[in-house]
């Protein structure tokens, strides 16, 4: 679906595909993993950081908020591109969002007692290129990450 | 291998208590690391509790969560929280969220 609409010249050169319980042990796992499969790319210290978080955020996603604690698998789908291109896919089959726009504000959270910052969305947009989320309640949710390594992000420019 | 391992390194003088935290922070390693906090605030009920991040080496925003959490029990004790020695990723995150705002935030220890 996304394909039809990036219609520039550049190639898949890898693709991982990553199937984890949504457990918290597995945020730093998803993320670690996420970082090396990128580090062929040889993205700069920043850029990697950048995906860890944004891959951390959407996990922890997955776990506190799709599945709330209970059982479930959450799939991680990166593929690498020519143009050094990074596009990350985390999917959940969990009870999915119904108000995305209002969870992606800054300091939204369904989850006060929990001590979230409500900033998760908000560090996927900013450390990351472009952060799209399609949710449907009751089947889940995709959250796919794009970033192109070693461009400038906004606050360096 | 990946489990995120963390450590708390204690020091205290008179009414400050420094916590120098080790490891990584996000939602799996925060919840210990609230509860250890948490139990060293009560017992010691500081004036002044210096969060010493220098060797942080990941946080995502769960750790925004911790650190507006000990912030509030800290006033609700009459002290106040500092963070001190973020690395430029943790700072990052810090500004992304305002933290400056309402918690001090130093580079030096």
């Amino acid at each position: 679906m996304d394909n039809r609409n990036c219609k520039r010249y550049r190639d898949e050169i890898n693709k991982m595909e990553l199937t984890l319980p949504a457990i918290s042990v597995n945020e730093g796992m998803a993320r670690a993993a996420v970082a090396a499969f990128c580090a062929q790319l040889s993205p700069s210290p920043t850029d990697l950081a950048d995906i860890k978080c944004a891959v951390s955020e959407a996990v922890t996603n997955c776990i506190v908020h799709a599945y709330k604690h209970k059982k479930g698998n959450f799939y991680i789908t990166v593929n690498l591109y020519s143009d050094k291109t990074v596009r990350i896919e985390v999917l959940d089959k969990g009870c999915g969002i119904a108000d995305v726009r209002r969870a992606r504000e800054p300091l939204f959270t369904t989850d006060a007692a929990g001590e979230r910052s409500g900033m998760g969305f908000t560090v996927m947009e900013n450390f990351m290129d472009r952060l799209t989320v399609s949710s449907r309640e009751g089947k889940g949710t995709l959250v796919v990450l794009t970033k192109r390594l070693g461009r400038k992000t906004a606050e360096e420019e | 291998m990946f489990s995120t391992d963390y450590r708390l390194e204690i020091k205290k003088r008179d009414w400050l208590l420094m916590v120098r935290l080790f490891g990584e922070i996000d939602h799996h390693s925060a919840v210990s690391m609230r509860e250890e906090l948490d139990r060293i605030i009560l017992k010691e009920r500081p004036r002044r509790l210096v969060l010493d991040l220098s060797c942080i080496e990941f946080m995502d925003s769960a750790g925004l969560g911790l650190l507006m959490g000990r912030y509030r029990l800290m006033r609700e004790i009459g002290g106040v929280l500092a963070i001190t020695r973020p690395n430029e990723r943790v700072l990052r995150i810090l500004h992304l969220a305002g933290m400056e705002r309402f918690i001090e935030i130093d580079g030096k220890a």
